[in-house]
């Protein structure tokens, strides 16, 4: 068993602006954990511009953004980073058993701080009806395959939910030659961000139905359009108002969630409806020495807030251990 | 022209099975399927119920099959590494007065031959199934029930079966079956099997053509049946919700179904469904609003605690009706030409049984059977890092890195295991999933989709556009950026 004085999982913004932090306070022993092959986390596929603003004071793309960290980081020998390393267990007393290519780790920590982030939810978890044929993505996913790798998913888009994922993917397929033929917003406005709103949907004009659900998906091996009705208050359908829209792809963008299955392992008191850790204070758990911070601690709208609360993390976690600066 | 001694048509669960069970024999085999992957028909929403029998009629050959099929799959899944669980059933009621139909299918159950059964009382069900609803009254426990994967049990029986010999032929529709007069059983090939890319030989067809069991007997001029879809809608759970259950649940049965039930799965999620419906269109696969009303109605019914919320996939499977029981017989009209039609549940248990029968029909019909000298009866177990404790991941990981290397990060699946998915005839990103579970989870293939597909598409050399979710027509995404 391996023992260090304080593991970071995640090597997002939030597990990046922790570990400066926590260095910055005092510790120096400090694991940084993350299970993809690079740092920077979702920011390395937001390629759109916006962040950075408070943080930074100037406006970055998201792997500008993420870069100012991974630079910082790398001047502070006393972080480790151990990238393509994916934590399968998670106990209470703080021991972590780590996969990486070609070994199983175990490692005891003093402190953890878990900064791994958030998941979209998925077409199945609104429980939209119908058939389940390709062209189905979430908004992430559809980000990745564009500014990633270089693929266009599909050419008539329809973007269920208006989260701002997936107003940002609207402009996106737009300047990639696609055709957005709607936005289907159950409720009676945006959950985006205003500022996106404007800058992806309204200059493009592109059509948001507001108080409208997808019916059903239809289509055998690829999409080939959905069913459209209005919603009453209580959100149950108007079926009289239904129509359908034609389209080769759905987006899906209606809402993220914690990724909290670890600290769940590890007896964390979890909140079942946010999926967060039931909290009296900014990062904190029900188990003295684990700290959660960024999208994991709850959703942010902006990535400045994130950077803010988790470098806070960090400081907590320096407390905790007994460090000074 | 090829030529085989055999024809087997249909790539599910009964024609790998018969395509196994045959490969012991010395016996040219060929097995022919029409999707772009086994077991992408019927078989892929089977839901992995092993039935112990206690549902049907004592009389009916499914009754009979399906408990020797009970028997058979255990040996079947140890040789082939698949994993078998012995999770038994509880059949629950509700009422005082519902308990009379308990005995009656114990009685009935008991003539099939359906062993261990028992009626328990609230006091059992409390220790042995504390979650159910308090207001069972009493269950009839049927230990013998088990649970696999339907499609690991297809893939793997379909592996052994080549290794057997059998010769398997996917995106094979068959168009034409020509029975070619009077050759005669014993002698030159009888009849001609044609697909759009190719025309074979055969002495013996077997159809095991699922939904479509009824068009492929049309074209060898065998009319008398038809086939009907009955869709079922299943819901499926989070991994974090396995602890409700601990035996697979159902209420008493209906006339056209089991009923609603909660089932338990070998990968640990529990499934709730199915619904059934009469319908006419053999692709229509859609769940709707009202099915899932009517499961979560069922499901609550006996596990309170179950909720909408924790759904993370769903989807929809036809069974193939035709009439009330399996259809297994040698057309004397059309001699040479066997049907293996209406396999609807308990389709996956008795396969088999399936296989045993149809080979003592082939032998009644005069087929000389020799065993072949050598058969390989086992295959190595396929490595779940899921279905595997972490001492043993320890040792495999330092032999094999690419097992370290997390490829679908909410059901752990590794590198390793879908380029092995690949080598065993993955070609599809359903393949891969239904082979491994990696885009099963709770993301839903949100973070890993992408690296499986490039995973698949340079192990085909082809371009990412060209991979596909099951087959032509279902290509992931349309172009690369910046074409026209």
């Amino acid at each position: 068993m391996i023992k260090r004085d304080l593991v970071i999982v995640g090597g997002g913004p939030a597990g990046m602006a922790a570990a400066i932090s926590a260095y910055r306070h005092g510790v120096r022993d400090i694991l940084l954990l993350e299970r993809d092959q690079f740092l920077g986390g979702i920011l390395n596929q937001c390629i759109h511009t916006g962040f950075g603003l408070q943080y930074f004071k100037e406006i970055l793309t998201g792997p500008e953004y993420a870069g100012r960290f991974v630079k910082d980081m790398g001047g502070i020998p006393d972080i480790e980073v151990s990238l393509r390393s994916f934590v399968v267990r998670l106990t209470k007393d703080k021991e972590l058993t780590v996969l990486k290519p070609g070994v199983l780790e175990r490692i005891k920590a003093r402190a953890l701080i878990m900064a791994t982030g958030c998941r979209e939810k998925t077409r199945e978890m609104i429980h939209i009806a119908g058939s389940r044929p390709a062209g189905i993505f979430s908004a992430g996913l559809a980000q990745k395959l564009i500014n990633i790798e270089g693929l266009l998913p599909g050419k008539d888009v329809v973007i269920v939910g208006s989260g701002d994922i997936g107003l940002i993917m609207a402009r996106r397929f737009v300047l990639e030659g696609a055709a957005v033929k709607a936005v289907i917003e159950i409720q009676k406005e945006t959950r985006g961000l205003i500022r996106n709103l404007v800058q992806c949907i309204e200059d493009f004009n592109i059509p948001v139905y507001y108080r409208h659900k997808i019916a059903k998906i239809h289509g055998n091996r690829r999409i080939e359009k959905v069913s459209v009705v209005k919603v009453d208050e209580n959100l149950e359908a108007i079926p009289a108002s239904q129509f359908d829209i034609g389209c080769d792809t759905l987006l899906v963008s209606v809402g993220l969630i914690p990724e909290n299955e670890l600290i769940e392992m590890a007896g964390v008191a979890i909140d079942k409806k946010t999926n967060t850790p039931q909290a009296k204070a900014l990062n904190a758990t029900s188990i003295p020495g684990i700290f959660v911070c960024g999208n994991a601690f709850k959703i942010y709208d902006l990535v400045d807030a994130v950077s803010r609360d988790s470098a806070e993390a960090g400081r907590q976690a320096a407390k905790y251990l007994g460090a000074t600066p | 022209m090829k030529t085989y001694d055999i024809i087997i048509i249909g790539g599910g669960v009964v024609g790998t099975a018969i395509a196994r069970e045959l490969s012991r024999y010395r016996l040219n085999i060929a097995l022919l399927e029409k999707e772009e992957e086994l077991a992408f028909g019927v078989s892929k929403s089977n839901s992995g119920i092993i039935h112990p029998g206690t549902q049907m009629s004592p009389r009916s050959l499914k009754g009979k099959l399906c408990v020797e099929g009970n028997r058979l799959i255990r040996r079947i899944a140890r040789e082939l590494g698949v994993d078998f669980k012995e999770v038994g059933e509880l059949i629950v009621a509700f009422r005082e007065e519902e308990v009379p139909q308990l005995l009656d299918l114990k009685e009935k159950a008991g003539l099939l031959g359906v062993p261990k059964l028992k009626i328990v009382r609230p006091a059992w069900l409390r220790k042995y199934e504390p979650h159910l609803s308090r207001e069972a009254v009493a269950a009839l426990y049927a230990p013998t029930a088990g649970i696999l994967s339907p499609y690991r049990l297809v893939y793997d029986m379909a592996e052994n079966a080549a290794k057997n010999g059998v010769e398997i032929y996917t995106r094979h529709q068959v168009t034409r079956i020509t029975p070619s007069g009077n050759a005669g059983l014993g002698g030159k090939p009888f009849f001609e099997v044609a697909t759009p890319t190719q025309t074979f030989q055969a002495r013996y067809v077997i159809n095991a053509g699922g939904l479509f069991a009824d068009e492929v007997s049309a074209l060898a001029g065998v009319h008398d049946f038809k086939i009907r879809p009955r869709k079922g809608e299943e819901f499926i759970l989070d991994k974090k919700k396995e602890h409700l259950t601990r035996h697979l649940l159902f209420p008493l049965p209906s006339k056209t179904s089991k009923g609603i039930l909660v089932i338990k799965t070998a990968d640990g999620n529990p499934m709730i469904g199915p619904t059934a419906e009469d319908g006419d269109d053999r692709e229509d696969v859609a769940t709707s609003d009202e099915g899932l009303r009517q499961v979560l109605a069922g499901v609550q019914r006996m596990i309170p605690s179950m909720s909408a919320d924790d759904i993370i996939a769903y989807f929809a499977g036809l069974r193939p009706v035709a009439g009330d029981d399996f259809i297994i017989r040698h057309e004397a009209r059309v001699p040479g030409f066997v049907n293996v039609a209406g396999i609807q549940s308990p389709g996956l248990t008795a396969a088999p049984a399936i296989a045993l029968w149809v080979l003592r029909i082939l032998k009644e019909t005069g087929l000389p059977l020799k065993k072949k000298s050598v058969f390989h009866n086992k295959r190595p177990k396929t490595i779940h890092l899921f279905g595997i404790p972490l001492s043993e991941t320890e040792k495999l990981v330092k032999k094999d890195p690419a097992l370290g290397d997390i490829v679908c990060r909410c059901e752990m699946v590794s590198f390793k295991e879908i380029q092995g998915a690949i080598e065993r005839g993955a070609t599809t990103l359903d393949g891969i999933k239904f082979r491994t579970r990696a885009q099963a989870g709770r993301c839903h293939g949100g973070f890993c989709t992408t690296r499986i597909l490039k995973i698949l598409a340079d192990a085909q050399g082809v371009p990412l556009t060209r991979v596909t979710k099951k087959g032509a027509g279902s290509e992931i995404v349309k172009e690369e950026r910046g074409h026209d």
